[in-house]
């Protein structure tokens, strides 16, 4: 542990006050989870019955959670690449050279970033078809994801093109290569290593507003626990439905705990073997890692 | 590693609890299969909407999946009940089988989109016939005749007897359903409340967050069904709403095909075995007289 | 026009619901935030992990989730809320953990040597968060913080599937109106939104430059 600056280093008297504060406080915490359990016990949600139709293939349970989660991250996935892939598109359109490209990008980025995430779904969704073009609940819900996190990564990505060594473009510029070159040759790829452990932060964004999809019923993670709860009433009234909700709650939050774990890790091995990497952003914006909204402001800088 | 430590824990929780089996896996074998007569061999005029169905093999009906006896949809996502065995009926008729028809799943609020896009064949999903859709769509039918009721807390702590005991209440409905614009538009003194779905409905009423439901009684019937003596109906319906079949506007022969369809099975009992099956078993009620199907 | 005269006062209604919930919910958020922050960087080692464990929680579960242990989950320990209320709550307990996010990065901001001067000249951990890193953790926060509550105006309208009628509510209702309204609706909706959002953006932007500090 490092040596805090806030406070000294205890002597004996804070030791025992500390000791004294920490009895507290584990007391308050376990007096309320005491408190909690046993209203919940009281009520008969913790009988063991009522959760073992978590893990008994027999209710078809942990086959459709499962089937509801790879839908889930079918979701997740797709649209974390097409956001990828249309965020660096954008983020160079931001550097352009030409004004009009960086004005109308801008005003594109802009605009999504300031949308709520949920009426852009519902747009998809529901307003296209009145114009003619159809989209499955799935690529309605992919799609709104894909404009909000590209809009977001775009940013990002700019943030870290501008954070490549300036020499390294002059250099480039210098070696005669054209500005095409020198973005895809140099730039991004020194940008998107370095952008890594960001994207994979931004995967539990993602991951996380996949659940904004019932508003157009698509049956996700947080949706399939519901149709199982609406299922399950009818026969058995509502003893699986705090049950089934914590599960679907513990699911995303065990895989967000990886992915957050997994881009500490990327981001631990890719500043210990490049330099260069020492001032790159290495956490999103806490804004960003809300979801659904998102900053209207462009992240300070 | 502290997160392999976890998992095994979890893990083996998972297997205790597993090791004791849950009330509903033991009754999930029980669920009864039901197969409705298959038509073999059909025939249809050229370049009807039934001769490009049964051709293709496959029809997409639209449906309720959170609607119990009605449009439920089961672990598997396979939604069950009595609009969804008259889509069956329907569909057996073009020589379509039950495995072949591709279920989607619709709430109130997007039938008409979903039917006026060509997302669905027809919508089978306790639709309303009123007129107001009738500009946007067609509907077939009707094939059950329900009616706007309450539904309230056991022992009715607010002694609701009917829609004008509402004044001041706190009533729950879904966003874009009938029963909802009916509440707003002739019972303006009652509090709305709107979900999107009739389940949050019924936990708020159980929670006390609400005072009463108000959909259609048969809705709610399986609301009372799963509230396990939580919930009792009022009983005193103030509404008819015809349940009807949508489809695309227009479609004249089609329409023609499933009024004579679903007439041929109010005759041969067919209609009445769905009911049977499904919301009767919930109720508890034989089935009714069948509705006059409105050949408009 | 006529849609739009006939639903005027919907509107107007929906779009104080929002404004309602924004700020109640942000003063819930910016004190537990706050609370939550000084619990991270204090000597005491359950505050700590108690307030490491909230804001781990609450980052990686989708606000929906949350939405629905208050307003359902609740009253399983006999703790029934109101949908208003309860929406108030979810919100300001989601983005408190984002405000600690925010504040903290803050605290790590201020240089080192701050805290140790402070620390010098004798004042205790309390004086020192309250007198000296606190207000300058406020200024450099002054932009992820306005940032942060901003995302929350936009995250309100998650509300609108449980049951309160803010903006975003409005859209199911209205949906099947023809292609020209709903447009209109949409139209209405984001600028609803963007009424709200961009004058505190600006907001934001001027607070940040009047009160910046240079380092």
């Amino acid at each position: 542990m490092t040596t805090p600056v806030l406070f000294d280093l205890p002597g004996p008297k804070a030791r025992r006050r500390i000791r004294i504060g920490t009895a507290v406080g584990v007391l308050v915490v376990v007096a309320i989870i005491a408190l909690v359990l046993a209203r919940l016990a009281g009520n008969g949600q913790l009988e063991a019955q009522r959760w073992a139709v978590l893990f008994d293939p027999a209710s078809q349970v942990p086959q459709a959670l499962g089937q509801a989660l790879l839908r889930t991250l079918q979701v997740a996935i797709v649209g974390m690449v097409l956001a990828t892939v249309l965020g660096l598109l954008l983020a160079v359109g931001r550097l352009s050279e030409h004004r009009w490209v960086r004005v109308l990008v801008s005003t594109l980025i802009e605009f999504f970033r300031a949308v709520p995430l949920l009426v852009l779904i519902f747009a998809l969704y529901f307003l296209l078809p009145k114009f003619g073009i159809r989209l499955s609940a799935f690529w309605a819900l992919v799609g709104g994801l894909v404009l909000y996190n590209s809009a977001v990564l775009a940013e990002i990505f700019r943030a870290g093109i501008l954070s490549v060594d300036r020499g390294q473009r002059e250099a480039a510029y210098g070696l005669g290569m054209r500005k095409t070159q020198v973005m895809t040759l140099v730039l991004l790829p020194q940008a998107i290593r370095r952008m890594l452990p960001v994207l994979i932060a931004q995967l539990v964004v993602l991951l996380k507003d996949t659940s904004l999809g019932f508003i157009i019923s698509f049956p996700e993670l947080l949706r399939g626990a519901r149709s199982l709860v609406e299922f399950f009433t009818l026969q058995f009234g509502n003893q699986y439905t705090f049950q089934l909700y914590v599960a679907a709650a513990v699911v995303y939050i065990v895989i967000n705990l990886l992915l957050s774990w997994l881009a500490r890790y990327v981001e631990r091995r890719t500043r210990t073997s490049q330099k260069a990497a020492a001032t790159t952003p290495t956490e999103l914006p806490a804004d960003v890692q809300m979801g659904g909204g998102g900053g209207a402001v462009p992240a300070a800088r | 590693m502290r997160i392999t430590r976890y998992a095994a824990t979890l893990g083996a929780l998972g297997l205790v609890l597993a090791g004791c089996s849950s009330e509903a896996g033991q009754q999930a074998g029980e669920a009864t299969e039901n197969a409705p007569e298959v038509a073999q061999d059909v025939e249809f005029p050229a370049g009807s909407t039934m001769a490009e169905l049964a051709e293709a093999g496959t029809i997409t009906v639209g449906t309720k999946f959170d609607q119990p006896g009605f449009g439920l949809a089961n672990p598997q996502g396979v939604p069950e009940g009595f609009d969804v065995e008259v889509a069956k009926i329907v569909a057996g008729g073009l020589g379509i089988a039950p495995e072949a028809i591709e279920w989607k799943e619709t709430v109130s609020a997007n039938r008409e989109s979903f039917i006026q896009n060509g997302d669905v064949d027809i919508v089978v999903a306790t639709y309303t016939i009123n007129d107001a859709r009738k500009q946007l769509i067609d509907f077939a039918g009707p094939y059950y005749v329900a009616g706007q009721d309450i539904m309230v807390a056991t022992g009715n702590p607010q002694g609701i007897e009917g829609p004008d005991d509402l004044a001041g209440k706190r009533v729950c409905s879904v966003e874009g359903s009938t029963p909802a614009q009916n509440i707003r538009d002739n019972y303006p003194e009652a509090q709305l409340t709107l979900f999107d779905v009739y389940s949050k409905c019924a936990d708020a009423l159980r929670n006390g967050q609400v005072d009463a439901v108000t959909t259609d009684n048969v809705i709610l019937t399986g609301l009372v069904q799963g509230g396990q003596g939580a919930f009792e109906l009022v009983g005193n319906p103030f509404t008819q709403e015809p349940y009807g079949i949508g489809l695309a506007k227009g479609d004249d022969e089609f329409r023609t095909y499933i009024n004579d369809t679903l007439e041929q099975s109010f005759e041969d009992g067919s209609w009445a075995a769905a009911w049977d099956r499904t919301a009767g078993a919930i109720t508890g009620e034989p089935a009714p007289e069948p509705p006059t199907i409105d050949r408009y | 026009m006529d849609f739009v005269r006939e639903n005027a006062d919907l509107f107007l209604d929906a779009f104080l619901t929002t404004l309602g919930l924004s700020l109640l919910a942000g003063l819930v958020a910016l004190v537990l935030g706050t609370l939550l922050a000084a619990m991270r960087v204090s000597p005491i080692p359950p505050l700590r992990g108690l307030a490491t464990f909230y804001v781990e929680t609450f980052r990686n579960t989708p606000l929906t989730v949350v939405f629905f242990f208050i307003i359902f989950g609740l009253p399983q320990i006999d703790f029934v809320i109101g949908f208003f209320p309860g929406a108030v709550l979810s919100v300001g307990l989601y983005t408190a953990a984002f405000v600690c996010e925010a504040l903290r990065s803050g605290i790590n901001a201020v240089s080192a040597g701050q805290a140790e001067a402070a620390r010098a000249i004798g004042l205790t951990f309390g004086q020192s968060l309250r007198e000296v890193v606190l207000p300058q953790a406020f200024r450099t926060v002054v932009p992820p913080l306005g940032n942060v509550l901003i995302a929350m105006v936009k995250n309100t309208s998650i509300a609108a599937g449980f049951s309160v009628s803010e903006l975003s509510s409005l859209l199911p209702r209205l949906v099947n109106a023809d292609a020209g309204d709903l447009t209109l609706v949409l139209v209405g909706v984001v600028v609803g939104y963007m009424v709200i959002t961009l004058p505190s953006a600006l907001a934001v932007n001027r607070i940040e430059r009047r009160v910046a500090i240079l380092r």
